[in-house]
């Protein structure tokens, strides 16, 4: 088609296939009655000569006007043009949308649906050779079904059932955000239509799993030939939707995109039978091209008469007329450039994501092509659900070469994208890294879940190689799988958290190191960073210029990256105290505030915390309570919602047991390697399951079983006069309770999830709340960073130091080191230097005296 | 058996046959390609007939034919993405019109007249790895494995005029040399050592190769490697391969110019690629040949010396009695023993490094390694650099990372994804299996590590501690798990984690120390003894372990008893090393289970080495007041 009718060839798109049936054509949008391709016998009587006829629609009076002239050439060709189904035939790449003439909304040119293929209609009954492709029979026989050529799509019923699809089809259970505001009992993408007509955003999403469950033939047409369908559907569409809202306005027609079409998940699995269908994968977007003007068609003028000729691309090249039609002069057509049409297009590289990958191997990429409107809907780093037609070009035929590469190009042409990470910022998105448990799977996961010993079994899973430490295993284990989400944001609360944070500390070399890296690679979502090697800046987040783009970047560091996972974070005591601060906020608001390089913003990080420190000391000091032995701030420490020490317990029957599995560990046997019945993937499966499905709430008997324990927490104190629990440990104790039931699968949180919380709060408490100096469990150790007995002690010291130096008269300066002594003689117990300093200071703070350097001076 | 070996050296020949018959059923679908393959592996099994297959690492590559059978003994550096080719294409005569429907694989290119819209093209996948030589391949391996091989006679050498670049042309001179070749080929057969010299000089002669491959970076782990690199076609089981894994491939050269990427005649608006990803996927054939595997063998370890084959038939095992591993050890130890300048405990510990090897990981846990730490080494006459030499001679793969300050702030160690050229740019961690990588800590002054430098040293930590590299891809990072011997030599306690430390006694006083150390190089050990070594350090390492219950339960009660005695004497962690060091000990007699005698012996140099580190530490503490 190189002449004036390409032209109103474009805008004639609504003709549809003169071929079909037409009743099809003529009395679109909603009659659903008919039934399509095999009546022939439609209301209008067959008017095989001429198609134009088939446009004098009662709905749109004004298509008349133009299909007019070159309908009576010959036919076949004329049919090839004026089909909607020709997107992207080589003769006629320019075919956009189908305009229905309504209103005259301009129709998009659909670069993403072009191809090399040829799709004239062939009628499956008859027995025209069409391997020339042109074969088009006329439609009005009866009994007769058309197809596209190459296909088995009949564009009519296609239409028809993809309009039925649209009218009728309802999902109660839809959970995706975007259908967020719909009534769900109402046909659903009815109510997108309405939004487009509300918004004028033409562009309709539409998930294939719905299509697939109303009707799986028409969903298996669309991956197989997406080429063909697609117009079809943006048909089917615009008619519904001109015939429903008539009176709106849109930039241009509406365009069907696609999204969710399960034919492949994972970049890896890609192969030669996915060439021109319809598919979806999820990668990372790892460069994005710059914007390609690409020529849609050129436009070409002679110089002799001035006649203009348009010249559509096909296949990237333009076959430049040689002979001006009007004039017939050689050679005398030049390519105007500014009245050529181009589209927009963009080459974006993805590469698979780290999670799809098998161990051992790098990473692939392809490439995709956006155009249009999808073209810088995507950035570096992005994760992205891609749907588009995969394509495989051969090299290019050099003429001048004769023989070539026999290798093909592949690329996907973009129709759909979905950010897997947008949504992260603003809500949680279970659904996008939802992993697809077979049924198989889930049967196998809840059998798994029925055993009594689940919680010991997974506890014991955990970490194999590491002995022994159950309750911190076990404490671990409720760590991965999380407390239940909830949020007080309209009682001003905010979020609650659900995560809950552990740490461990202990000597050197008791495999904390070991248990961290584990639980990393167990995680999906997993960071390991070491205190000693991080910053502030590394944990949270920093801005960076981008090279290329000159762009402020945000980047995000560990903590922000584990957001719904588990930062691991080893040598906690090393970090610097300005890096630990930023974990103040994290560890109960689970956000992170960023205010630097005029970005100012707030991230979630809705991580868990494992954390490993070591004493101060090397050794950990027995006599020492946990604050001293680690010296981290106890604002920090009670964030933690387990502190566990990992001691060794020098006993002989630990020995034993202790050098037996270490044995085993380096003689593995088969039957040792059987023991271990559950694998790391099951676990990694269950947990996964676990905190996707299974949402547990308290329910009556168990609030009453907190209540009480939390009652009895604070009774343990208040009999010797302290606080021996906060809200803070209550708060924990549900977490860990409602993590309990979690790992039953259960809905319900019962009174054994909280007999278990409770016990491992006791148990983790008993190690590290304990008060040396009196054997007591000591809440305040951890809250107020001191025990009572020691606070008590302080004041007496401080006493008895204000009396000693109200004994020596008026002095009204003293010697540092002299006083000390004396206070060291006169007192009955040891007075440590670091005690002292602490009784001087308190009296400081009464006004009582100041210390400056080394003497010590009354004041008053 | 003749028949067999002929086939073998015209490779190209028998792949024709299969090519003729297949196509003369005119039928793709005849399964011709799996009987070819079949055969090819057939013939390949047999032990002296793989010898007879050229391999890329000896050879020149102006010397090979395009379109035969070669080998490449390598690592694979990087995964490209998996191209869909022509798996059977039709061509069409432009004079008689008559379509032959032909086959396109193992081809980079097809034949003339491709007809691109028949029916009959059936789209097949294939992945390209991009491999590289062995790195840190020492040279006697190159050497006994080039002895060993039988080159292709030269009778079967018909330059193909037409497919080759011009570059090669200009090598045509050099052909009166091949012409020797089939007199050397048959005997090297005869006598697989020693008689390398004359080739070795063919190898070395084309300089201009390496010249204008300068301008290409060809991706080498390590600096300064040298050796053709290749980019290798896989068809079928690629998912079977992993990073770093080394393999001998037997595939069909093509070096073809039309492959080239600055040869290609492509208009712009085709390439969906940068310049340099094009650089890089598609360099010039001649520099970077493709291969077309046909077959490729996994490497368990690269030591020429031990055959690949003998590791599946326990025969070999029995076929070195424990009499003779022992024996052999002795002398090793002796020779160690002289070269730690008599220091007989460090030598012991030495043996027992470098036959240790990742055999199993238990969770993040790698089970076997026993990354050692020679502190106390002396700093005069270069002595870190000596004692890299002998290991040298005795390993495989090695290479010596100076960790000195420049170095450490400089080097790339961790590979990382270059995005632009979309390839993976290779770091000097990137080694195959079993590689002895030793870090001259001595070489580290005070300075300032720069982020860099943090981060090299967080990654040889890592590597240490898990046997793992992180591999930077940008937005993330990749952990590859690797199995590599890190030795350290330092002068006080290494910075670095390792499993053992043992700290050097110096049996030579310093003066006297550069005249020992000159001694040992003046006298090299006779070529015979180092591939006694050699042989005995590979076999153990291969050797299987186990320990009976009877000991097992001895070794616990052992445990418990040492810590009723005094808890703090002997920790898990030791506990841990206790036992690797009796499983490297019992290995390296070449026992093959745990025994008491073996446990005993364990212990005792254990004690002896906390003994010497203990004193060590207080000897240090003593002086710093």
């Amino acid at each position: 088609m190189s002449s004036p009718t390409s032209t109103p060839g474009r805008k004639r798109a609504r003709t549809d296939n003169p071929s079909t049936p037409s009743n099809d054509a003529a009395t679109s949008p909603p009659s659903q009655r008919r039934r399509g391709q095999d009546s022939s016998t439609g209301e209008l009587p067959p008017m095989p000569t001429s198609p134009a006829t088939d446009m004098l629609s009662p709905a749109v009076p004004q298509d008349t006007s133009l299909f007019s002239s070159p309908r009576h050439s010959v036919l076949p060709s004329e049919v090839d043009m004026s089909s909607p189904l020709m997107y992207g035939t080589p003769s006629s790449r320019v075919e956009g949308t189908p305009r229905s003439g309504v209103r005259g909304t301009p129709a998009r040119q659909r670069p993403d649906l072009g191809s090399v293929r040829k799709a004239p209609q062939v009628d499956l009954h008859s027995d025209l050779p069409n391997d020339d492709g042109a074969a088009v029979s006329d439609g009005q026989n009866a009994g007769q079904r058309l197809v596209i050529w190459g296909t088995d799509v009949n564009v009519g019923t296609c239409k028809e059932k993809f309009q039925r699809f649209l009218q009728r089809f309802i999902d109660p259970n839809s959970t995706e955000d975007e259908n967020a505001g719909l009534d769900l009992n109402e046909p659903l993408y009815m109510q997108k239509l309405e939004e487009i007509s509300v918004v004028g955003d033409p562009v309709l999403n539409v998930n294939c799993g719905h299509v697939q469950s109303f009707d799986a033939e028409l969903y298996r047409q669309l991956i197989c030939y997406p080429q063909e369908v697609i117009p079809t559907f943006d048909m089917a569409v615009n008619e519904l939707f001109f015939e429903r809202f008539p009176d709106s306005i849109l930039e241009h027609q509406i365009q069907v995109r696609p999204y969710n079409a399960l034919k492949t998940r994972n970049m890896r699995s890609l192969n030669p039978e996915d060439i021109d269908q319809l598919i979806t994968i999820s990668g990372m977007v790892i460069r994005t091209s710059q914007l390609i003007p690409e020529m849609q068609e050129a436009f070409f003028q002679c110089q002799v008469c001035a006649y203009n000729t348009r010249v559509e691309v096909d296949r990237g090249r333009i076959a430049e007329p040689a002979v001006c039609r009007n004039c017939n002069t050689t050679h005398s057509l030049a390519l105007i450039h500014n009245r050529s049409v181009f589209s927009d297009k963009q080459m974006i590289k993805v590469q698979e994501s780290p999670e799809d990958m098998p161990a051992g191997q790098t990473p692939h990429t392809t490439v995709v092509y956006a155009h249009n409107d999808l073209v810088d809907k995507v950035q570096p780093g992005d994760r992205v659900n891609i749907t588009g037609i995969y394509r495989a070009v051969p090299m290019r035929v050099n003429p001048r070469q004769s023989n070539v590469k026999s290798v093909y190009k592949t690329h996907i042409d973009a129709i759909h994208f979905r950010k897997t990470d947008e949504k992260r910022l603003h809500r949680l998105d279970e659904e996008a890294e939802q992993k697809l448990f077979t049924e198989d799977r889930v049967q196998t996961l809840k059998e798994l879940a029925a055993k009594p010993d689940v919680y010991e079994r997974l506890s014991s899973a955990l970490a194999p190689s590491i002995y022994e430490h159950e309750d911190i295993k076990k404490g671990i284990l409720l760590q991965l799988f999380g407390g239940t989400r909830k949020d007080f944001s309209q009682t001003g609360r905010g979020n609650f958290r659900a995560e809950i944070n552990i740490l461990l500390c202990g000597d050197p070399g008791t495999s904390k190191s070991q248990l961290l890296q584990y639980v990393f690679n167990l995680v999906p979502r997993g960071q390991y960073t070491s205190g000693k090697g991080s910053s502030a800046v590394g944990l949270t987040a920093y801005v960076m210029k981008d090279p290329e783009t000159r762009q402020l970047v945000l980047q995000t560091g560990a903590l922000v990256l584990s957001d719904n996972g588990i930062c691991c974070i080893d040598e906690f005591d090393k970090m610097s105290d300005n890096t630990r601060s930023v974990l103040h906020e994290v560890m109960e608001q689970q956000t992170l505030s960023i205010a630097k390089a005029g970005i100012i913003c707030q991230l979630n990080a809705r991580t868990s915390i494992l954390a490993a420190a070591n004493p101060v000391e090397s050794q950990w000091n027995p006599k020492k309570t946990t604050i001293e032995n680690i010296q981290l701030p106890h604002t920090l420490l009670s964030r933690f919602d387990l502190i566990f020490l990992m001691l060794d317990p020098q006993d002989e029957a630990y020995d034993r047991r202790l050098a037996h599995h270490l044995v085993s560990l380096y003689y593995q046997s088969e039957e040792q390697l059987e023991e271990e019945f559950l694998d790391m993937t099951v676990l990694k499966d269950y947990i996964a399951y676990a905190r996707t499905y299974i949402n547990p709430r308290l329910n009556e008997e168990a609030s009453q079983a907190l209540i009480e324990a939390y009652v009895d927490m604070r009774k343990i104190g208040s009999g010797r006069g302290m606080v021996s629990a906060y809200p803070r440990q209550l708060e924990s104790l549900i977490r860990l309770a409602e993590a309990h039931a979690k790992v039953r699968f259960s809905d319900k949180v019962e009174t054994i999830d909280v007999e278990e919380a409770k016990r491992l709060h006791r148990e983790a408490l008993k190690q590290s709340a304990t008060d040396p100096r009196t054997g007591f469990v000591d809440i305040s150790i951890l809250t107020t960073g001191m025990s009572a007995t020691a606070r008590k002690r302080k004041e007496e010291v401080a006493q008895a130091l204000k009396k000693l130096i109200q004994a020596k008269g008026k002095t009204p300066a003293m010697k540092y080191q002299q006083l000390f002594d004396d206070l060291r003689g006169q007192s009955e117990t040891a007075i440590t230097k670091e005690l002292f300093e602490e009784a001087l200071r308190a009296l400081a703070d009464e006004d009582y005296l100041t210390v400056t350097g080394k003497t010590v001076r009354l004041l008053a | 058996y003749f028949y067999l070996l002929t086939l073998a050296y015209n490779p190209l020949h028998c792949l024709s046959s299969f090519y003729i018959s297949a196509s003369s059923q005119n039928n793709p679908e005849s399964g011709w390609e799996a009987k070819a393959v079949l055969f090819f592996k057939e013939q390949l099994k047999d032990k002296e007939a793989h010898t007879s297959v050229p391999s890329l690492n000896d050879v020149p590559l102006h010397y090979l034919k395009p379109n035969s059978l070669v080998r490449f003994r390598c690592l694979i550096q990087d995964m490209f993405d998996p191209e869909f080719y022509m798996g059977a294409y039709e061509t069409v005569d432009p004079s008689t019109k008559a379509r032959v429907l032909r086959c396109g694989k193992y081809k980079d290119v097809t034949e003339c007249g491709v007809d691109l819209n028949s029916r009959n093209t059936v789209t097949a996948e294939r992945q390209t790895f991009y491999c590289v030589p062995i790195p840190g391949e020492n040279p006697w391996v190159k050497e006994i494995s080039f002895s060993q091989a039988r080159v292709v006679p030269s009778t079967s050498y018909v330059p193909s005029r037409q497919k080759r670049s011009y570059e090669e042309d200009d090598d045509m001179d050099t052909q009166p040399q091949k012409q020797r070749e089939p007199h050397t080929g048959p005997q090297s057969h005869t006598e697989p050592h020693g008689n390398g010299d004359c080739k070795r000089q063919e190898t070395e002669a084309p300089s201009s190769q390496t010249t204008s491959a300068s301008h290409l970076d060809l991706n080498f782990p390590l600096p300064g490697e040298k050796g053709p690199s290749c980019l290798v076609k896989v068809y079928e089981d690629w998912d079977s391969f992993k990073l770093n894994d080394t393999l001998e491939v037997y595939g069909i050269l093509s070096v073809n110019t039309l492959l080239d990427a600055s040869s290609s005649l492509l208009d712009p608006a085709e390439c969906m690629e940068t310049a340099e990803e094009q650089r890089v996927h598609s360099p010039p054939a001649s520099l970077v040949p493709r291969l077309h595997m046909i077959y490729a063998k996994p490497l368990p370890h690269c030591n020429p010396l031990l055959p690949s084959a003998a590791l599946e038939d326990n025969s070999t095992k029995t076929s070195v009695p424990n009499g003779e591993m022992a024996s052999v050890r002795t002398e090793l130890l002796a020779y160690l023993t002289h070269v730690l300048l008599g220091d007989a405990l460090a030598a012991e510990y030495l043996i027992l490094h470098l036959i240790s090897s990742v055999y199993a990981r238990r969770d993040v846990l790698p089970l076997g390694k026993f990354t050692l730490n020679v502190s106390g080494c002396p700093t005069v006459a270069s002595y870190t650099e000596r004692l890299y030499q002998i290991i040298q001679q005795l390993v495989p793969c090695s290479y010596r990372l100076s960790m000195s300050l420049q170095n450490m702030n400089q080097l790339r160690l961790v590979p990382k994804k270059d995005y632009v050229a979309n390839r993976l740019v290779s770091g000097a961690l990137q080694l195959a299996r079993n590689t002895s990588l030793f870090l001259d800590e001595t070489q580290l002054e005070q300075g300032q590590l720069d982020t860099t430098g943090v981060r090299n040293i967080t990654a040889l930590g890592n590597l240490i501690s898990w046997q793992k590299v992180d591999y930077d891809f940008n937005y993330h990072q990749m952990e590859f798990p690797c199995n590599i011997n890190v030795l350290i030599a330092s002068e006080g306690r290494s910075l670095l984690p390792s499993d053992c430390q043992v700290h050097l006694q110096p049996q030579v006083a310093p003066p006297q120390m550069e005249e020992y150390l000159s001694a040992i190089h003046m006298h090299p050990q006779a070529s015979s003894q180092l591939n006694k070594f050699r042989l005995y350090l590979s076999l153990a390492r291969t050797l299987d372990y186990s320990i009976s219950d009877e000991v097992t339960k001895a070794v616990e009660d052992d445990f418990v008893d040492m810590r009723k005695d005094d808890p703090q004497s002997i920790s898990a962690e030791d506990f841990h090393r206790l036992l690797v060091v009796a499983r490297l000990l019992s290995l390296s007699l070449g026992q093959t289970s745990l025994s008491r005698d073996s446990w005993m012996r364990a212990k005792h140099i254990e004690t002896l080495r906390r003994s010497r580190t203990e004193q060590q530490q207080q000897c240090v503490n003593g002086n710093e007041p």
